[in-house]
């Protein structure tokens, strides 16, 4: 084995998400909701290993969940939680939902979700960055779902925020990135961990993202509304990891006009004209 | 005194404290507790005196995206 093939196994090795200094293999991250039954959850969980899985709070009694069946089922997966505030549209349901879910949880953890239309789910960007900043005071790490908007994500940033999550497309669409020219800017221009965060629909879009230089994926419904939800679980693992390992690797940069791969010395049949 | 908690009417004796209200709707453990959108330790669940009108929100754990 020559010392370069050494070296880029080693580079692997290291390749560890690290958010808030917390070291994670992998680069996935995995919504909870919408699949079919609680078993078919825990085998998408474990056909992907995600890095962490995304629980929220409602009251009690109010989804028809079972609440202690679903608490027992994340105490079995024994996967690191990363609570949402899912459904608050203000900074004061956000930061008492994540006080709550902190002490119900017992994670400094926490997804930052203010919602600013019920329709397209859109993040409230006027309000996000003081109630990011309120929670970073009261010492959550968070992980803010923002839009793909520079300033907004500079702005998370500034006032503590250790990674941005920005969305590639409206929550649950599966329409991959709708504006790939400024996600790419982003990752240009932010030095922190980046994560895609709603929208993804294919392991293709998954990929494509880390190829661009993106962190990690966080995503849901494409998972759990697939016709096969652990296939697919297993499919948005495997391509995250295809496109980290792409853009590590150095991809060749795209060319307007063709290049012959083969060698055009000793071409048979061919003579001056 | 009228309460809501999950914005359901209850009525307790005046002077309920907030461990009387999760007594009355059979809280089931794990969950957490709001009232008037504050968000209140369990370690006070035995001091808080509830006042008339409160609302008060006992969240569980769920899936979420």
């Amino acid at each position: 084995m020559n010392t370069n093939t050494l070296n880029e196994q080693q580079a692997l090795r290291k390749d560890d998400l690290v958010l808030y200094g917390e070291h994670f293999s992998s680069r996935l991250l995995l919504g909870t909701s919408r699949y079919p039954s609680p078993q078919i959850l825990e085998e998408a969980v474990l056909a992907s290993k995600p890095a962490m899985i995304t629980v929220s709070l409602r009251r009690q009694g109010a989804t028809g969940q079972s609440e202690n069946t679903f608490w027992d089922l994340l105490k079995k997966m024994s996967v690191p939680v990363l609570p949402n505030t899912a459904g608050c549209h203000s900074p004061q349901e956000v930061i008492t939902t994540a006080q709550m879910a902190r002490e119900v949880f017992e994670t400094h953890w926490i997804k930052l979700e203010l919602i600013g239309d019920d329709y397209t789910l859109q993040p409230d960007t006027l309000r996000l960055v003081d109630t990011a900043k309120i929670l970073i005071n009261d010492g959550f790490k968070v992980l803010p779902y923002c839009t793909e908007d520079l300033i907004l994500c500079q702005r998370l940033v500034d006032v503590g925020c250790q990674a941005v999550m920005p969305w590639a497309a409206p929550i649950g669409t599966g329409q991959g990135p709708l504006n790939p020219f400024a996600m790419k800017l982003l990752r240009e221009r932010l030095q922190v961990p980046l994560l895609v965060d709603a929208g993804l629909g294919l392991p293709s879009h998954a990929c494509a993202v880390m190829e661009w230089g993106f962190d990690g994926v966080l995503l849901n419904t494409a998972v759990a509304l697939a016709d096969h939800p652990i296939a697919m679980a297993k499919a948005f693992a495997l391509a995250t990891q295809a496109g980290r390992a792409a853009y590590l690797s150095g991809a060749m940069p795209a060319q307007e006009s063709a290049q012959a791969s083969t060698p055009l010395v000793g071409t048979p049949f061919w003579h001056q004209s | 005194m009228r309460v809501m908690i999950n914005q359901i009417e209850h009525q307790l004796p005046q002077g309920a404290k907030l461990e009387n209200a999760l007594a009355a709707i059979q809280a089931q453990a794990p969950f957490a507790v709001a009232i008037n959108l504050q968000f209140i330790p369990k370690s006070l669940y035995g001091q808080c005196t509830l006042a008339e009108n409160d609302q008060i929100e006992v969240i569980s754990p769920v899936t979420g995206g």
